[in-house]
């Protein structure tokens, strides 16, 4: 089998809110100095359904694409370390500041010029952007049947089957293949890299590939492309003030608060 | 002939229309001015009267049900199918979901379709100059980000509880037809084989009152059974971190946060919970957040009313047993 993962460099997540920044005027984000980014915690989901497939299926070839244009190889080398084989970075700034049509765009040129492929996994979402769309944007693209927010990922019979995750429940669909899944953390933790794997990934060298050689064209890539354009980013003024309940001791502070809660009738 | 109007995609829930839907035609009725007066709304399913009168009631002028036994539950392809050929009918500049576990998914499959302009998880919508305007959480929730369209056709899934729905007016007219719509099985390339719900007993979260939420910070599983107490004692439902819920320590469908349910209840109680974006972005609309966290700079304690720093051990098990006590039970 040939799976095709998707993989997004973002801003590493789990920064504290303090240090979270936004530039109101330039609507962008203040970098954090000092902190790594990372890949897309959803895209590190995809990259495990596709290393749990390539264990159950024999000649399974794993290639990774991502669409960027700052990629840090330490960071995008991390999917060959878990087991996958191939990396692909598509790097232009042609392809900067796209919304879900002129990136999904990209991409699909992408998983084309990869040649044939029997599934394509990605994350639900991008964890900077949480847009949510480029997955199923890509599907409609190449013509493909797509099943959104997988928790499990099988394939037989020419058939993907997937999990997926409800708000109270599962739900099961398939599709023939060739297919496009997009996952969810529900899936489970993404497998360390091995230090074999690790080594491995060490002697590769990423593909990069720019706009012109996926033989794009530029008005349908990153910003000339995309249908919606960013007019504002900022960060929704909260205006609360804490009042801190104490005592002699926890047990006390947490009577006290059960007190207090009565006392404005709150419970 | 331009495109005018809002259609809402509305959803039933075990046979109910759902709150959002609601939502959605007040979003579209408050556009009216700037893109039409032409609120139209769909139903997809079984024994469809009943919502669309209530959906009448909540403000559309025209519902379409698509009365279908295939279709009781959500088939991607199938609804796409339906869709499309209604939007071809009544040509809207505006498709509304919520964003649910069939908004999600629908919206884009059919946005792509269209080329239309796409928003999920919109807080905010208005127009500006003649474009559309929607905003949404962005970095995990810790910004919002305002995206203008100028496409001839938008769409956006809008959050639960983001939009306040119209006063119901049984009184309101509006006319309610069906739409057959004869749908190509070779076009269904998706089939949803299987849906087990998960039936919570008490209070479905997303309407309690009260949330009684744990975090990381709790160690493990065990200690929600005190907040099982609890939340059994104040009349309400628990709920917990992403965290928590990937560790296994409890199912999935407590999960409060961006990408699991959005609560909105008057007094939500957080018990070891350091309020990460990702998790603040479920539970904004609570009126009142009540926490416990041994951190004093934890940013749960910046969205709170009033907070105890301690140890939960300490705390909470007091606290439990004096809300027993004042609620004498």
């Amino acid at each position: 089998m040939n799976i095709i993962c998707f993989a997004k460099q973002v801003p590493d997540p789990e920064v504290p809110q303090s240090s979270f920044k936004v530039d109101e005027t330039a609507n962008k984000v203040l970098p954090v100095q000092g902190v790594a980014p990372v890949i897309n915690g959803f895209d590190e989901n995809a990259i495990e359904a596709a290393l749990r497939l390539k264990g159950e299926h024999d000649d399974t070839t794993i290639t990774v694409i991502s669409l960027g244009s700052d990629h840090v190889l330490d960071v995008m080398k991390k999917p060959l370390s878990m087991g996958a084989d191939d990396l692909i970075l598509l790097q232009d700034p042609a392809f900067e500041d796209g919304d879900a049509y002129s990136i999904a765009y990209a991409l699909s040129l992408a998983v084309q010029k990869v040649g044939e492929f029997d599934l394509i996994i990605c994350g639900r979402q991008a964890s900077d952007t949480d847009r949510g769309q480029v997955g199923t944007a890509v599907a409609e693209l190449l013509g493909l049947p797509c099943i959104t927010i997988g928790k499990s990922v099988t394939v037989e019979d020419g058939k993907v089957i997937v999990e997926r995750a409800l708000q109270d429940g599962t739900e099961t669909a398939e599709a023939p293949l060739p297919a496009l899944v997009t996952v969810s953390n529900e899936l489970g933790e993404p497998r360390y890299p091995t230090l074999r794997g690790i080594m491995q990934a060490g002697r590769k060298s990423p593909t990069v590939w720019s706009a012109g050689d996926i033989e794009a064209d530029p008005a349908k890539l990153g910003a000339s492309g995309r249908v919606v354009d960013m007019v504002r980013l900022f960060i929704p003024v909260v205006d609360k003030e804490c009042e801190f309940i104490e005592g002699e001791n926890g047990a006390d502070a947490g009577r006290k608060l059960a007190l207090k809660l009565r006392e404005v009738k709150l419970i | 002939m331009a495109n005018s109007g809002t259609l809402i995609i509305a959803e039933l829930n075990d046979g109910k229309l759902a709150g959002v839907s609601r939502e959605a035609v007040a979003v579209g009725v408050g556009l009216s001015n700037e893109l039409g007066s032409e609120i139209s709304a769909a139903v997809i399913g079984t024994d469809t009267q009943a919502a669309a009168s209530e959906l009448v009631a909540a403000g559309a002028g025209k519902v379409y049900t698509i009365e279908n036994a295939d279709l009781a539950s959500y088939q991607p392809d199938a609804y796409v199918q339906v869709i499309l050929a209604l939007v071809k009918k009544v040509q809207p500049k505006l498709i509304l979901t919520g964003q649910t576990d069939v908004g999600r998914d629908l919206a884009p499959k059919v946005a792509f379709k269209l080329g239309a302009s796409l928003t999920l998880d919109a807080v905010d919508i208005s127009v500006e100059d003649g474009k559309l305007r929607a905003t949404k959480p962005v970095y995990g929730g810790s910004a919002q980000a305002t995206f203008e369209s100028a496409a001839d056709l938008h769409m956006a899934a809008i959050r639960i509880k983001a939009f306040e729905p119209l006063a119901a007016d049984p009184g309101r007219s509006g006319s309610i037809e069906s739409f057959d719509v004869s749908l190509d099985p070779a076009a269904t390339k998706v089939k949803v084989t299987d849906v087990k719900k998960q039936e919570s007993e008490g209070v479905r979260l997303e309407d309690a009152a009260v949330v009684v939420s744990g975090g990381r910070g709790l160690g493990g599983p065990e200690p929600f059974e005190q907040l099982e107490d609890l939340a059994k004692i104040l009349g309400g439902a628990v709920g917990a971190s992403r965290a928590v819920c990937d560790a296994g320590w409890v199912p999935a469908s407590l999960q409060i946060g961006l990408t699991g349910k959005t609560v909105t209840p008057d007094l939500y109680i957080t018990i070891g919970i350091s309020g990460a974006s990702q998790h603040m972005a479920g539970c904004t609309g609570a009126k009142n957040i009540v926490s416990i966290n041994k951190d004093k700079d934890c940013n749960m304690f910046k969205e709170s009313r009033f907070g105890v720093t301690g140890a939960w051990e300490e705390v909470f098990p007091a606290f439990l047993e004096m809300c027993r006590e004042l609620r004498g039970s």
